[in-house]
C-alpha cells in the first residue's frame, strides 16, 4: 500500500511541477500524534472522562493540542433592570461558537508563538473566530464576545488555563485531555500543533465523538422522534408509580 | 452517586433528587398539597435548566395525585361532573399555556416568567392562607363559615347546569374559566395548581370542603398529564428519569408526612403552609429584585 501512494505522490508532484522537485526540509511526516479513545461513551454513570493524546516529533519542538466542541449559535443575553426586576434585555447571537474548548501546550503560548500565527490558526481563546450574526459596533460585538467566554468559562466549558504537554524523553510527548460531564454531545476536533520558531509548522487534526450510548441515547432518540409517545410513556411510568403507592400504603 | 439525565443532559448526584422528592413529599402528606409549586424552584435551584424543571415537575405530579385521588374516590369524594368541567378549560389551558411557554422559551424570556408567575401567584394565596388561619386560630376552634346564598355577577352566567354532588346550581362557564387557567399555569410553572383550585372552589364556586380535594386532584392528574404529553412533543423538555426519581423520593416521603401531619391541628397546619408557600415566593421574588451575581446568559440557540 504505502509503495503505492509513493509512487501517487511522486506522479503528482511531477504534475504539480517545479516546487514540489526542490528538496523541502518540512515533511509532514515530522508529527504524529493519536487518541487512546475516538469515542466518550456517555453513559448513565458519566460523570466526566478523560482522554489520552500521545504522539511523537522527529526533531525538538513545541507542542500545542486544541479541543473545539461541536459549533453552534450561541445567544448572549444581558439582565438589565426594567420596572424593578431583572430581565433579559439585549441580546447578540454568535455563530460559529465551540460547545467546548480547551488547551494544552508544552510551555507558555507567549513563549512560542508569534501573535499573528495564533490568530490566524485560532490558537487560544482571544483569537477564537466568533461570528456575531447581525451587525453591530466593535464595542458591543467586544462586549458580548468577552461575556460569551466568560460565562463558558464559568460553566466549565472554555478552559481557563493552559493544560499541560509532557515530553517522555525529547520526542514523546503526551497529555490527558478532560471532557467534563456537562460537555455538549457532538463531534469533537483534536488539533496537534507543531510550532517552532513561533510559527506552526505542522498540524494534525483527529474527531472525537462525545455520545450517548445505551439507555442515554435510546431515551434521548426516542424522546425526539417520538414526542408524543414518550410523553404519554412518561405519564403511563408515573401514574403506575402512584396507583403502586396507593395500592401499598392503603389505610382502610 | 451520580447519574447522568437523559434530557437535561447533565449529570446529577441521586441521592440530592431522591431527596428532593422526598421534602416535597413529606410537605405534600404533612399538607395535603401536590407540591408541585415547590418541585420547580427546587430542581432549578440546584442547576436543572427551568425549561426542565419546569415540564419534568408536572410530569412527576401524575403520581401523587393518581394516589391521592384514588382514596378519595374510594370514599365517594369525587365530584366527576364538576371535575369534567374543570378538565374541559384545563386542557385547553394547558394546550394554550404549552404554546406560550414554547414562545417565551424562543424568546429567552421564560426564566423570568416562571419566576414572576411564581412570585405573584404563591404571594397573594400565601397572604390569604395566613390571614385566613391565623384569624381560625384567634378564633380557637370557632369554625369559619363561607358566605352563602350571596347573589354575586357569577349568578348572572348562562349555561347553568346542576352539580348533585357539590349541591351546586351554577354556569358551566364558571369551572370551565377556572380549569382553564389553571391549565395555563400548570404549563408555565409546572404545579397541578391545587394550591389556587382549592381556594377558587371554595370561595368562588362555594363547593362543600369535602369534595374539593378529590375533585380538584381528579383535574390535576389529567391536566399534568396532557402538560407532559404537549411538552414532550413540542419542546421535548420531559427528563423521565429525572421524572421517576422524584417519584420514588416522593411515594416515601409522603407517607412520613402523612403521619407527621395528623399529629397536628388543622390551623396550624394551615399557617405553617402558608409561612412555607410565603417563603418559597420571597426567595424567587429576591431573585428578581437583586441584582444578578451573572448579568449575562448564554444559551445555546441552534446547530448549523
Amino acid at each position: 500500500m504505502i509503495r503505492v501512494y509513493r509512487w501517487a505522490a511522486f506522479a503528482l508532484c511531477l504534475l504539480a511541477a517545479p516546487p514540489c522537485l526542490a528538496p523541502r526540509p518540512v515533511v509532514a511526516a515530522e508529527l504524529v500524534a493519536a487518541l487512546s479513545n475516538h469515542l466518550v461513551a456517555v453513559t448513565t454513570g458519566f460523570s466526566g472522562s478523560s482522554v489520552l493524546l500521545f504522539g511523537a516529533v522527529d526533531t525538538p519542538a513545541d507542542v500545542i493540542v486544541v479541543v473545539r466542541g461541536p459549533e453552534g449559535v450561541a445567544s448572549v443575553h444581558r439582565k438589565g433592570r426594567s420596572m424593578g426586576i431583572w430581565v433579559n434585555e439585549a441580546g447578540m447571537a454568535f455563530a460559529g461558537a465551540p460547545g467546548f474548548w480547551s488547551i494544552a501546550a508544552t510551555r507558555p503560548l507567549d513563549e512560542i508563538l508569534a501573535p499573528s500565527v495564533g490568530a490566524f490558526n485560532q490558537i487560544g481563546l482571544e483569537n477564537l473566530r466568533l461570528t456575531p450574526m447581525e451587525p453591530s459596533s466593535a464595542r458591543r460585538i467586544g462586549e458580548f464576545r468577552a461575556a460569551l467566554i466568560r460565562t463558558r468559562q464559568h460553566e466549565g466549558l472554555y478552559a481557563v488555563q493552559t493544560g499541560e504537554i509532557i515530553f517522555l524523553g525529547n520526542r514523546l510527548f503526551r497529555t490527558d485531555l478532560w471532557i467534563p460531564a456537562n460537555a455538549p454531545i457532538g463531534t469533537y476536533s483534536v488539533t496537534v500543533f507543531l510550532v517552532r520558531d513561533g510559527d506552526v509548522i505542522s498540524a494534525e487534526t483527529t474527531p472525537l465523538v462525545v455520545g450517548k450510548v445505551g439507555f442515554e441515547a435510546r431515551v434521548y432518540q426516542f424522546a425526539h422522534q417520538f414526542g408524543l409517545f414518550y410523553g404519554a410513556l412518561a405519564v403511563l411510568l408515573a401514574a403506575a408509580a402512584g396507583w403502586l403507592a396507593n395500592m401499598v400504603f392503603r389505610r382502610d | 452517586m451520580d447519574i447522568y439525565l437523559p434530557i437535561a443532559e447533565m449529570s446529577v448526584n441521586v441521592l440530592v433528587i431522591l431527596g428532593l422528592g422526598g421534602l416535597v413529599g413529606f410537605l405534600s402528606g404533612l399538607f395535603g398539597i401536590g407540591g408541585g409549586f415547590l418541585t420547580t424552584p427546587l430542581l432549578i435551584l440546584i442547576g436543572i435548566p427551568p425549561a426542565v424543571a419546569a415540564a419534568t415537575s408536572a410530569s412527576q405530579i401524575v403520581a401523587p395525585s393518581l394516589s391521592a385521588m384514588l382514596a378519595h374516590w374510594q370514599r365517594g369524594n369525587v365530584d366527576l361532573r364538576m371535575g369534567l368541567a374543570l378538565l374541559a378549560g384545563g386542557l385547553a389551558g394547558s394546550a394554550a399555556g404549552v404554546a406560550a411557554f414554547a414562545e417565551l422559551h424562543q424568546l429567552a424570556q421564560l426564566d423570568v416568567v416562571i419566576k414572576l408567575s411564581y412570585v405573584v401567584f404563591l404571594g397573594v394565596i400565601g397572604l390569604l392562607m395566613l390571614k385566613e388561619s391565623v384569624a381560625a386560630m384567634r378564633r380557637a376552634g370557632a369554625r369559619a363559615v363561607r358566605p352563602k346564598g350571596r347573589r354575586t355577577f357569577i349568578d348572572a352566567l348562562p349555561l347553568k347546569m346542576r352539580f348533585r354532588r357539590s349541591r351546586l346550581y351554577i354556569s358551566v362557564l364558571l369551572p370551565i374559566g377556572i380549569g382553564f387557567l389553571i391549565g395555563v399555569l400548570a404549563a408555565i410553572m409546572g404545579v397541578g395548581g391545587g394550591f389556587i383550585m382549592v381556594p377558587a372552589m371554595i370561595y368562588l364556586l362555594g363547593m362543600p370542603a369535602s369534595v374539593v380535594v378529590g375533585t380538584s386532584l381528579f383535574q390535576i392528574i389529567f391536566v399534568s398529564a396532557s402538560v407532559t404529553i404537549l411538552q414532550a412533543a413540542t419542546t421535548q423538555t420531559v427528563d423521565v428519569v429525572l421524572s421517576l426519581l422524584l417519584v420514588a423520593g416522593g411515594v416515601i416521603g409522603a407517607q412520613f408526612g402523612l403521619r407527621a401531619g395528623a399529629r397536628l391541628r388543622g390551623d396550624q397546619l394551615r399557617v405553617l403552609l402558608a409561612l412555607l408557600v410565603l417563603l418559597t415566593a420571597g426567595n424567587l421574588a429576591w431573585d428578581l429584585i437583586a441584582e444578578p451575581t451573572a448579568l449575562y446568559s448564554v444559551t445555546e440557540t441552534a446547530a448549523p
